[in-house]
């Protein structure tokens, strides 16, 4: 069994946006030809066919779409962690782009950190950028207020 | 192809948490007991079809029954989201001619350490459908499902009232179907509201079980069905959906999550029958997870968008209420087998034959999951 936290498989597709977030840029896949947004990204746009992208700059806020707490039984390493929340997270730019994350107290927080039964659908936050492991920036999330203060 | 094929012979094996035998002889029995009930020759079978997770190859079904040249074997993808569509694809090839008999199956065993869903995982996570949510800790399907049903719930006021109604309905089935594994197990909804929690909003309840065993079908045409032994269950529509920009289990990228592939398959399934939903006299809808039936009961028509909770509210599917749902228990009381069960119940429910027979029940319907692509087959009774 896997006793480490999972990472992202790298390919061409998803390299780019992990290239972002270790250099703290949330970046979204958008068509060259048509500048529809795409989520997972992947090599051909859905709406016009083209093969060609480029990866716009994203404010980084966002509001929480949905939540969930998991429980275990987990893998070790997250079992570690649970009762954990997981959020996915819609983006003012693109309301049809959302990213799965985590809702953390602090840049470097915890994902157990904060009160499960203190997140509601809608809050505002904005998007931070953690190392998981070396070399590895996964994107979460902290309540704006959190942030500002 | 309306009304023209039919399923003649169903077969399983017992279900239990854990049985010793292979998966391979479980289909193998599953297969024989279908072909009895039938009472066609092994012979006479020149078509296979299986979930394409199936781990024992047509060639090893064939060799091992003595089947006949087969002229036909497909399978189809996506777990609890296939089977719909096997035993369709395999009526598809009967009414086109390119078999003549079919047999459509699913043997599974859960109960060794060694399938569980961790068994397979690796570190760096590959693919679009988990590489963007497992690294967070969105590491089952429960944990999936969990986060539509937070939505769901924000989105139209369901509450875990709604889902006990489900597992309850479920577990009260069971009860009365000796061939259940929970069947010897009341629930009550204290029960139920004081389990453990496995990912928020859904407890432990609003799972399915996890099951050794195996279902089989046999399908011929509607003509050579009423020379055989059994009563048909006639296949009167059926579809299959993969919705545009569907992402299977970890739909979050598109317009409406919440609108899963049940929609654009039901759309199909009804233009295709000569009914509509109120003329179903029951129904198994997949239930890996509670809430998938409640977004199954809309989708699929039964009641409208955001309805369901309150459509389970008073028995409304149990026995004697509205639309009678998992009558032998369902994946969440009777066996979890990708929802190959729920076929057999269907098939059971129009030859007047299940434990929780639904009277006079002309048209039973029956679904594959929600939240992967996905199918449906609208049996009809042959009176």
């Amino acid at each position: 069994m896997i006793e480490g936290l999972l990472l992202p498989g790298m390919d061409e597709d998803s390299e780019p946006f992990f290239g972002f977030t270790a250099v703290q840029e949330l970046r979204v896949q958008c068509c060259s030809d048509c500048s529809a947004a795409r989520m997972p990204p992947r090599p051909m746009c859905p709406h016009c066919g083209s093969l060609e992208s480029i990866w716009e700059l994203l404010s980084g806020s966002g509001t929480i779409w949905s939540y969930c707490v998991p429980h275990g039984p987990l893998l070790p390493a997250y079992s570690a962690l649970a009762p954990y929340n997981l959020i996915i997270v819609e983006i003012p730019e693109y309301p049809a782009i959302r990213f799965c994350g985590n809702l953390v107290a602090s840049p470097n927080g915890e994902i157990n950190e904060l009160d499960p039964a203190g997140i509601r659908i809608g809050e505002s936050v904005q998007v931070v950028f953690p190392e998981a492991v070396e070399g590895v920036v996964l994107p979460r999330w902290q309540r704006l207020e959190d942030g500002e203060s | 192809m309306r009304d023209q094929t039919a399923i003649v012979g169903i077969g399983t094996t017992e279900f239990a948490k854990q049985i010793d035998r292979s998966e391979r002889r479980l289909a193998l029995e599953a297969i024989q007991g279908a072909l009895v009930d039938a009472g066609i020759e092994p012979s006479e079978v020149d078509g296979l079809s299986c979930y394409s997770m199936e781990s024992t190859e047509e060639i090893d079904i064939a060799r091992n029954l003595g089947l006949g040249d087969l002229t036909w074997f497909s399978k189809v993808a996506y777990g609890g989201g296939a089977g719909c569509g096997v035993v369709g694809q395999a009526a598809l090839a009967v009414a086109s001619g390119q078999c003549s008999v079919a047999i459509a199956w699913r043997s599974r065993k859960r109960g060794g350490r060694g399938t569980r869903p961790w068994a397979g995982v690796s570190q760096r996570v590959q693919g679009d459908q988990q590489r963007w949510t497992r690294p967070y800790g969105m590491l089952r399907p429960v944990d999936e499902i969990a986060m539509l049903t937070t939505r769901y719930q924000h989105e139209f006021g369901a509450t875990r009232e709604h889902l006990a109604n489900v597992a309850l309905a479920a577990r009260r089935h069971a009860n009365a179907n000796p061939a259940a594994v929970m069947f010897d197990r009341p629930m009550t909804r204290e029960d139920y509201m004081s389990a453990r929690w496995v990912s928020e909003p859904l407890c432990l309840f609003d799972n399915c079980l996890e099951t050794d065993g195996a279902c089989a079908v046999v399908i011929t045409s509607a003509e050579r069905a009423r020379d055989l032994r059994q009563p048909a269950a006639l296949i009167h529509s059926w579809a299959q959906s993969l919705p545009q920009q569907h992402q299977t289990m970890t739909n979050f990228f598109c317009d409406d999550p919440l609108r899963g592939p049940s929609w654009s398959c039901a759309e199909k399934l009804w233009s295709l029958a000569e009914v509509k939903p109120d003329e179903v006299a029951v129904a198994q809808l997949y239930d890996a997870f509670s809430p998938l039936v409640l977004l199954s009961l809309e989708g699929y028509g039964f009641c409208e968008r955001g309805e369901a909770g309150p459509f389970t509210q008073d028995g409304g599917i149990e026995i004697g209420g509205r639309l009678p749902v998992n009558t032998s228990g369902g994946g969440m009381s009777e066996a979890y087998l990708h929802g190959f069960n729920l076929i057999v119940e269907a098939v059971r429910q129009v030859r007047g034959t299940s434990s929780n027979q639904v009277p006079d029940a002309e048209f039973s319907l029956v679904t594959s999951g929600d939240g992967v692509p996905t199918g449906a087959l609208l049996l009809r009774s042959d009176r």
